[in-house]
């Protein structure tokens, strides 16, 4: 099983390559991929030096590129596809269409993954794009219960990646405009969510207040720890309770899942976070390289440590985990 | 001469009694719609309506002059979900709604019309899509008319464009259920709550700004995305299809006043402000114009008088 590392910078690279990823994926400094973040991401001159720090350790660089382009913005994606392929990156990780029928005409030999941007919760859909652009992976939305993964995987045409660890989106990635809805940006239309530019923190006599696009999202008593805005894990009021109504701060970690994965077939685990700094993602790898070394000496004698877990608590958004949708009992 | 836009239903977003649904498309098959879509697009625990069901009211409309057009699923995970998929994209009769890539694939070869939760935002996409058999798609509700303008310059011949012009704007869609989990129940023992919530359940903000609209597995906005006052606009830009999207009251009013506004009965800005009173939060019409979705443009532009 592979271990896919983030990078959002150089630094980050070295780290994850360091640590023992068997890949990194990156993105460029714009809005083709869903990182578009201030001070993030590289420029040509640190992708040369980052696929060869890795090819040098053996270590596989991939490239998102897995926003969503208008007619406007066509010539920045189609440079940016060119550009990848020209640095000679192993693989591209594309979600649009028209990328990836540019990609798979223009880039025969390109490898193609499909983002999961590309929203694809089921086989039929990944025969579409395995037919028509010869995808070789695709990453699953992070939606799926274990037993729908391992049917997938049953079927599916193409090599399975799933989200193992980090932010958690409980909506079906490319498929939610909730973000544009309160900001006018969103994952397909600008490559960000719930986008830094549009928050507000403001001290009130009822707290602290955090908004978005000027969308009430939390509110903080005196005392406690504010979190980052994020659209889909706000406090809001309906019949007359105010709850986390469509998700808790939390993220998602499934290293106590690692057998199960594996066994299913899944290809390769991804870490989310190329917003992150290089020490969560030296930590997150250290970690991970680490429990899938010792899935693979003894799976069934397999546990996650207590000391993984910990480690990981440190980094995690709210300093709480799940396990998400995989442990669902249903279906 | 531009060509008169056609108007068209779309599926019932909600889950509905079945006298209730099929009380409703009588009263269709007498409103000036000229193309209805018929389903359950968003779960497929809703089974009120059976697919036989779907079947008859398509009968009965048909008959009544109206183009079918039978939808689909827009999140497809279980097999049994694949499985009645199957069925109806293999109806035979009906034009099927593609709301996902998984029926795109059962489609291809024969013609299919995609709907709002297949992401088509440029025209190579829509090129690919048109390739496969696709005659008719809908505009992402999130781009504005610049964006709309760009595709149409750019369309294949032959292919159609429909325009989400009315209704709660469909923004996410998820595994988990949050009328459920409003609810306090777990999502594999809903007991079909959202029958309670024909319009959706509406999500405040804590200073009570009315801001979404839970529906199952799907989140819409709480305002109601409205295009009446658009219409001259949406007519020189060659769109072919204007959609409704069925609300729980006066979506024949709807129905009539769009109607009236295109057959120029009706001014486009009287029309806005009859609509705006038949909404069950209020209006909003941001993202046509390049904004926030949840931005109303005629207010925008007399706040900054101020």
């Amino acid at each position: 099983m592979e271990l896919v590392c983030p990078a959002g910078n150089l630094p980050s690279l070295k780290v994850a390559v360091d640590q023992g990823a068997d890949a990194v994926y990156i993105g460029f400094r714009d809005d083709t991929n869903a990182r578009h973040f201030a001070g993030l991401n590289f420029g040509p001159a640190k992708i040369a030096e980052g696929i060869k720090y890795a090819h040098q350790r053996g270590v596989k660089v991939f490239v998102a590129l897995n926003t969503y382009p208008q007619p406007s913005g066509w010539p920045r994606w189609r440079a940016a596809v060119d550009q990848a392929a020209d640095a000679g990156v192993d693989a591209v990780i594309a979600a649009d269409i028209g990328v990836l029928d540019y990609a798979s005409e223009h880039h025969p030999n390109l490898r193609l993954h499909l983002s999961v941007q590309g929203s694809a919760t089921n086989y039929e859909a990944l025969r579409f794009y395995k037919e028509r652009f010869g995808i070789r992976r695709a990453v699953l939305p992070r939606v799926l219960s274990m037993s729908q993964v391992r049917h997938v995987i049953e079927n599916s045409p193409v090599e399975i990646e799933v989200f193992a660890f980090g932010s958690l989106c409980v909506m079906v990635e490319g498929r939610c405009i909730l973000s544009s809805y309160a900001t006018g940006r969103s994952p397909n239309n600008f490559g960000a969510c719930s986008p830094a530019s549009h928050v507000e923190w403001r001290e009130t006599p009822n707290g602290l207040e955090t908004r978005l696009g000027g969308v009430l999202i939390e509110r903080y008593p005196q005392g406690r720890n504010a979190g980052y805005p994020t659209l889909c894990k706000g406090s809001y009021r309906v019949d007359g309770h105010t709850y986390h109504a469509i998700e808790e701060p939390i993220s998602l970690n499934t290293l106590e899942l690692l057998p199960q994965l594996v066994e299913s077939g899944v290809k390769a685990v991804k870490i989310e976070g190329r917003q992150r700094s290089p020490v969560y993602v030296e930590q997150v790898t250290r970690v991970w390289r680490a429990a899938i070394d010792a899935c693979r000496r003894d799976p069934a004698g397999y546990r996650a440590k207590e000391e993984w877990l910990t480690e990981l608590g440190k980094v995690s958004e709210g300093t709480q985990t799940t396990l998400g949708a995989y442990h669902r009992p249903w279906q | 001469m531009t060509k008169q836009p056609k108007l068209s239903l779309g599926p019932i977003a909600y889950y509905w009694p079945k006298e209730t649904v099929e009380a409703f498309y009588e009263r269709i098959a007498e409103s000036p719609v000229d193309i209805v879509y018929l389903g359950e697009t968003i779960c497929s625990k809703r089974n009120q309506m059976q697919y036989e069901d779907w079947l008859a009211v398509a009968e009965r409309l048909s008959a009544a002059g109206k183009e079918v057009v039978l939808s689909t699923l827009a999140l497809l995970e279980a097999e049994s979900e694949l499985q009645r998929l199957r069925r109806i994209c293999s109806n035979g009769r009906y034009l099927v709604e593609a709301n996902d890539m998984g029926a795109v694939q059962l489609m291809a070869g024969k013609p299919f019309v995609s709907g709002h939760s297949v992401n088509i935002y440029n025209e190579r996409t829509l090129g690919l899509l048109a390739r496969q058999g696709l005659t008719r798609w809908v505009f992402p509700v999130e781009l504005s008319h610049e964006s709309l303008a760009d595709m149409q310059l750019r369309r294949p011949a032959g292919v159609e464009t429909e325009v989400f012009a009315y209704g709660r704007l469909p923004l996410a869609y998820s595994a988990r259920c949050f009328t459920a989990r409003a609810r306090n129940l777990p999502k594999d023992d809903c007991r079909y709550c959202c029958i309670d919530y024909p319009d959706g359940l509406t999500l405040s903000a804590q200073d009570d700004t009315r801001f979404l609209a839970l529906n199952g597995i799907q989140t819409q906005s709480a305002k109601t995305f409205n295009l009446v006052g658009e219409v001259a606009r949406l007519r020189s830009l060659g769109v072919d299809v204007i959609r409704i999207s069925p609300q729980s009251n006066q979506t024949e009013r709807v129905v009539e006043v769009f109607h009236q506004c295109l057959t120029d009965q009706l001014a486009p800005a009287e029309g806005q402000a009859i609509l705006e009173k038949l909404m069950p939060v209020g209006p909003c019409d941001g993202y046509w114009h390049g904004m926030a979705g949840l931005e109303r443009r005629a207010q925008a532009a007399a706040e900054t008088l101020i």
